[in-house]
């Protein structure tokens, strides 16, 4: 037993010294963790943001120009003002999301109390844009034309008043959320290449042969190759967090980061044990590289950490539930942003637990049949 | 005008000559200050110890190592101008060290010399009957379509040579061309090098050997250590300076004098072998019964048994590729056998057993420690891992540094070191533990004498003092003389097993390798070269490597690039079916739609006024109701446990408030940990809210009220269901486009680095934009098939019509695939493993493609730095290419300008590779 934990250690050792002596692939995870996850933060994300907005206005009057001005930064850029016949082609090019049209006599029919319909196009490729953009648009314009006419009937208001409140993210700032989910996805990429590469590379240089003679286990191995890169991983999370995250992009963390962080750790199990899985897989380095996009994609995109999962099919959410990922997302999402405690993360701790095993499990039965060949 | 007769009048004598040379790899020195002049015409040869700089001096000299420091001139030119260097090159042939290493092994034999011969410019009739006489006289002429993995290790070596001679090189540079070569296949190689030269006698050879035998035949030697010239002569020369009878002797006379034992090998032939009468008594060491093993229909191993008494060294000779190693893989449990069992120590051999491993110490063919880790790392883990006492690892490992000679090199990372060393180290290793069994697969290929001897004395004393049995494959026949008794090899069978005297006797020969020779030659299947024939001919290889580009060349980089990739299956399977499954994944699996959202009510009111809102609310297909809440305190667990996405509250009197016309209020919480989906519930409550009290109005006035006078006709474009596949799938491709191609691009040329082949870049007239080109084309082609089966996926299979031109959209991802592959270049100039150039286009290519080429929002919103990187990122324009015809129908007019900026990439990506690329080693 005491052997046992030596052997770990040492080899573990081992493994910290091999990513040190690699000073570019070293140097690309201190990228990842500090300035891409800087740059996702601080690039926002998908909720609206200097949405382009092109307008033709053909009825240049006062009511008009305050329609105009009330689409305003942050949610809009500065509207451009074209007219009528380049639409088509802005729209094509994709440099403008919306198009809104004021037809003649809008003011008019306004203060002569007619209903006056604006057209709006909406470039409906961009998904998310063009549909949060069009109803903020609608209400930005009635509630300027209802500011516009003041002494207008009381008919424009309900009797009863919608008073809502964002939970966690009053603002619903993109930087909250940008810098925090690319968090999570470098710790889940990072962690599977630098674990299934270090084992590819003991069999491309033949080493795995080498120990296979020693008294050392499989297990051995991969909890060397567990720990180890498992805490490379660590380290630079907490740098992360700590550093880039709550200080240089002022992210206000609800929850603890040491239970965020602990959620981690467990998460890590999982994602190192599919490392050894995909690398003993492949035969080569090219392989690896193509069954790593081949896992990594939709352990990240279907995650829920994109895009919300209950708008995924129903077999794809019931498939992903044996996705770490998904459990380490929402644990993340409860802890970071709404100050969840382990009250409230146990289920989800549970489940990363549950499914470090059976990936470490499987990794480990899959490995020992191919060194014993 | 003096000097530059001299200089002229040198160059008609000497084929290279070194002024002031140092050479530095960081801190270590590998050639100090070496002035040299080699005679051309002439056979010379290197010998020295390893690490002495042998291979640093004929990196240079043929070009494939930059010129630290000093003159040098080779063939008349400077080596430290480039433009020289390229009309050289073909004039220069260059074989690096290590079996097989230019070569490629997945390529046949034919294929292997014709790539060559493209690199040099041969065409025609003149190729074939070229690599025809080659051939022949290596005899290799039956293997053609073998893939030069699968041939022994003579003949890599051989086809190795063939290749190197494609063009008829005034000087042909060899380093240690006969190392881990069986004796049979060295001299047939020596043989056919001999004829050459008679054929070629302005021919100049370079060689660096390890083999003092080899080097009496010689015309001139360089005799080297640490980094300095000792001496310089014919062998006869040499021994004459030095009063000395062999050249081994003359060799460690010439050295100073405290460096005479250490590189002689000390008193190692002071221990005379004895017989131990109590040899051959008790439990054997090893016990073989029938072993065979076969591999499909292959059998590597037929029926081997032997006993090996406790304390005995037993050597083990045979030809390459006969079984040795397969054999001694059996013995310590990393293959199992397909008949016949093992036993050691008595009792059988189980793989499992720790306790046996811990007796058994094995040194495999390979070099397998950690090169990335020093000399004392790899010492003290592996003592670690044998589990020896902590308080003795330290004297053990000083113990070994002593044996082996390895203290200058202690804090040096395995990696860097010659060939030599390493095995040295790889030997101190094995024995870190005092096993009681050592398994060792040519421990001594490529060490020098010096070192062997050492070594050899070492082996004797630990199975004479401490009774180890010595299990040992060797390729040197006065090592297998060493032994107690030797077992010869061929094919998978023994062919004898006895004492070395014994095997001589019944050989009738005069010594082991004459033994060794007769028992092989009379089994052996190689047919030996027609050596009369003429092997070079100077009119069918005339090169013309000075042009400075050739398609002809480019082309064998792309042939041989796309036949690697051809014979791996699981690249190929993943162009045809792995982009397909994730665009299927990334289809269904990303929807924007924002449906099913759980919501739950604190009804402090419970009138049917509430009631008929909730309903409302429950009834839309964007809610699911759960079940309602009773506290605030529930509201808010609920809230941060992710239950909930949204929670409404009604006070109490909602109902009686909304009857008498009092103004009251609905609250209202959403979830808005994910920016997006909480802007999306909001709007979504909102427009719920507006509707049902328009609707209630309606129901009980029976008239519409006007709740606004502006009105808004939304018309979406292009897209007007709205739905989200249509707007995935253009933008799935681009994304599928640009991580695989740069990630396979980056590997393939990183690929070379790592395995050895760039040498070829080095040494050959190849420029460095052939090269690049010439391996991009097969991944343009690659990615070209990938683009094929997304499309068909997307109309076939997501029914997105393409509205407007497929051939518009087909050139567009033709100039995107070539972006992204040289993308994948650039990326490979700064990696030097493979692992870091995975990782390194993964992470660059990943964020800027989802994030800022417009894929959620458009380029023209982003600020500041983004905004630069969105412009300047290939996959904003492909992206607008791909949306534009799949769903706008727009055409080649329209797109111009993202067809002109994405081809303005191809250059300024093509020039950064070339410039980032070096063209010699360091």
């Amino acid at each position: 037993m005491m052997e046992s934990l030596g052997t770990i250690w040492n080899l573990g050792i081992k493994e910290l010294r091999s990513v040190w002596h690699d000073k570019v692939l070293l140097i690309f995870v201190l990228l990842a963790f500090t300035l891409i996850v800087y740059t996702a933060g601080s690039a926002g994300s998908m909720e609206l943001h200097n949405a382009p907005v092109a307008v033709v206005d053909e009825d240049q009057t006062v009511l008009s120009g305050r329609v105009i001005d009330s689409l305003q930064q942050p949610w809009f850029l500065k509207p451009d003002l074209v007219s009528l016949s380049q639409i088509d082609e802005m729209l094509d090019q994709g440099t403008h999301t919306f198009a809104l049209v004021i037809p003649e006599g809008f003011e008019r029919d306004i203060r002569s109390g007619k209903v006056s319909s604006l057209q709006l196009d909406i470039d409906a490729t961009r998904m998310t844009q063009a549909f949060i953009g069009a109803s903020y648009i609608e209400q930005i314009i009635t509630t300027e034309v209802a500011e516009y006419l003041e002494t207008g009937s009381s008919a424009s208001t309900l009797q009863v008043e919608l008073i809502t409140r964002v939970s966690f993210n009053p603002n619903l700032e993109g930087t909250w959320f940008g810098g925090v989910m690319e968090l999570i996805t470098e710790i889940t990429l990072i962690s599977i290449i630098l674990t299934g590469a270090a084992l590819i590379r003991e069999r491309e240089h033949g080493t795995v042969e080498h120990l296979m003679v020693m008294p050392v286990r499989p297990f051995e191995i991969m909890a060397a190759k567990v720990w180890a890169n498992g805490l490379v991983v660590m380290l630079a999370a907490t740098l992360s967090i700590t550093i880039v995250i709550q200080g240089v992009l002022a992210v206000p963390v609800q929850g603890s980061v040491l239970l965020f962080l602990f959620g981690a750790l467990i998460h890590l199990f999982s994602t190192t044990a599919i490392g050894i899985l995909i690398g003993t897989v492949a035969r080569t380095m090219p392989q690896f590289g193509l069954l790593l996009i081949l896992t990594i994609l939709p352990l990240q995109l279907l995650s829920g950490g994109i895009t919300p999962r209950e708008s995924m099919p129903d077999l794809v959410q019931n498939i992903m539930l044996a996705a770490p990922t998904t459990h380490f997302v929402s644990m993340a999402q409860a802890i970071l942003y709404r100050g969840a405690g382990l009250e409230v993360v146990w289920p989800q701790m549970l489940a990363l637990a549950g499914i470090s095993v059976v990936f470490f499990s499987l990794s480990l039965a899959l490995f020992r049949r191919h060194l014993a060949v | 005008m003096a000097e530059t007769q001299n200089v002229g009048m040198n160059d008609a004598e000497s084929v290279a000559r070194l002024e002031a040379v140092s050479h530095a790899y960081g801190a270590s020195e590998a050639l100090q200050d070496i002035n040299l002049n080699v005679p051309a015409g002439c056979m010379v040869g290197l010998i020295g110890p390893d690490g002495v700089g042998k291979s640093t001096l004929l990196g240079l000299v043929a070009g494939a190592r930059k010129l630290q420091q000093g003159k040098l001139q080779v063939l008349g030119g400077d080596m430290a101008s480039s433009p020289f260097r390229r009309e050289v090159s073909p004039r220069i042939a260059y074989m690096p060290q290590g079996l097989g290493g230019n070569l490629y092994h997945t390529l046949t034999v034919d294929e292997n010399i014709g790539f060559f011969a493209d690199l040099f410019g041969l065409s025609g009739a003149a190729r074939t009957r070229q690599i025809d006489r080659l051939l022949d006289a290596t005899g290799l002429l039956d293997f053609r379509s073998r893939p030069a993995g699968k041939l022994s290790g003579g003949m890599k070596q051989k086809l190795g040579l063939c290749c190197a001679l494609i063009h008829n090189p005034e000087l042909l540079i060899l380093d240690e061309p006969t190392t881990g070569v069986d004796p049979l296949s060295r001299q047939r190689f020596w043989d056919l090098i001999d004829t050459i030269r008679r054929q070629q006698p302005s021919m100049s050879v370079l060689v660096a050997t390890a083999y003092m035998e080899e080097a009496e035949r010689y015309d001139w030697l360089v005799a080297m250590d640490s980094g300095a010239i000792l001496a310089t002569g014919s062998p006869a020369e040499l021994k004459l300076k030095t009063g000395t009878e062999t050249l081994d002797d003359a060799f460690i006379a010439l050295l100073p004098e405290d460096r005479q034992e250490f590189v002689s090998g000390g008193a190692g032939g002071e221990l005379q072998l004895t017989k131990d009468d109590g040899l051959s008594e008790g439990v054997p060491a090893i016990e073989a019964h029938n072993l065979t093993l076969r591999f499909g229909n292959f059998t590597a191993v037929k029926n081997v048994s032997f006993t090996i008494p406790k304390g005995e060294i037993f050597g083990f000779l045979g030809s390459n590729g006969c079984g040795k190693t397969t054999t001694m893989k059996m013995l310590t449990g990393l293959l199992v056998p397909s008949e016949g069992e093992v036993s050691l120590f008595g009792s059988p051999l189980d793989a499992r057993d720790l306790a046996t491993r811990q007796r058994v110490g094995y040194m495999s063919q390979s070099f397998s420690l950690y090169s990335e880790l020093t000399v004392r790392q790899n010492l003290e883990l592996h003592a670690r891992l044998f589990h020896l006492p902590p308080e003795t690892i330290e004297p053990r490992v000083d113990e070994l540094t002593q044996q082996f000679g390895l203290a200058e090199v202690m804090e040096q990372f395995a990696g860097d070191l010659p060939l030599g060393v390493r095995q040295r180290l790889s030997l101190a290793v094995a024995v870190v533990h005092s096993p009681e069994l050592l398994i060792l697969d040519e421990p001594t290929s490529g060490v020098d004498p010096g070192a062997r001897n050492r070594f050899w004395s070492l082996l004797l004393r630990l199975s004479r003092e401490d009774g180890v049995t010595i299990f040992i494959s060797t390729h040197f026949m006065n090592e297998g003389e060493r032994c107690d008794r030797i077992s010869l090899m061929h094919a998978g069978e023994v062919l004898a097993c006895d004492t070395p005297a014994a095997l001589v006797r019944d050989a009738q020969a005069d010594n082991l390798e004459a033994a060794f020779m007769k028992t092989l030659e009379a089994v052996d299947e190689e047919p030996p070269g027609q050596g009369d024939g003429k092997v070079l001919s100077a009119d069918d290889s005339s090169p013309q490597g000075h042009r400075a580009f050739s398609l002809r060349r480019l082309m064998a980089y792309a042939r041989r690039e796309s036949r690697e990739l051809l014979r791996d299956p699981v690249r190929m399977a993943f162009a045809f079916i792995g982009s397909a499954l994730l665009m299927m994944i990334l289809g269904y699996g990303i929807t924007l739609d924002v449906e099913d959202l759980a919501f739950a009510v604190l009804d402090q009111d419970q009138s049917p006024e509430s009631q008929d809102y909730i309903t409302a609310v429950s009834g839309s297909r964007y809610f699911v109701e759960q079940p309602p809440i009773s506290t605030m305190a529930e509201l808010e667990q609920r809230m941060v446990s992710g239950e909930l996405s949204l929670a409404l509250s009604f006070p109490p009197g909602f109902g009686k408030d909304l009857k008498s016309g009092r103004s009251t209020e609905i609250a209202v919480w959403i979830d808005g940990a994910m920016p997006f989906r909480g802007e999306t519930i909001l709007g979504y409550i909102q427009g719920l809210h507006l509707s049902y009290f328009e609707d209630l109005i309606l129901r009980t006035y029976g008239s519409e009220p006007t709740l606004s006078l502006v009105s808004i006709k939304t018309r979406y474009r292009y897209n007007q269901e709205f739905r989200s596949l249509d707007a995935m799938v253009p933008a799935v491709i681009p994304i599928l486009l640009i991580f695989i191609p740069a990630i396979l691009m980056a590997l393939g040329i990183v690929r070379e680095k790592e395995l050895g082949s760039i040498t070829n870049l080095y040494v050959t007239p190849v420029t460095r934009l052939e090269f690049l080109l010439g391996k991009q084309l097969p991944y343009i082609g690659f990615s070209m098939v990938s683009y094929a089966s997304l499309v068909l996926l997307a109309v076939f299979l997501f029914d997105v019509p393409i509205k407007g031109s497929l051939l518009t959209l087909t050139v567009s991802a033709l100039l995107f695939v070539t972006v992204t592959t040289g993308l994948g270049q650039v990326i490979s100039a700064f990696a030097s493993t493979q692992i870091a150039a995975l990782a390194a286009t993964a992470i660059i290519t990943i964020l800027p493609t989802v994030q800022f080429s417009g894929l959620t929002e458009p380029v023209s919103a982003l600020e500041g730095f983004t905004a630069l990187i969105g412009l300047f990122w290939p996959a904003t324009w492909f992206l607008e290419i791909c949306r534009g015809v799949f769903t706008k129908g727009l055409t080649f007019g329209d797109l111009q300008h993202a067809f002109l900026i994405l081809a303005a990439f191809i250059p300024v990506l093509t020039f950064l590779s070339v410039a980032l690329l070096r063209k010699q080693g360091r």
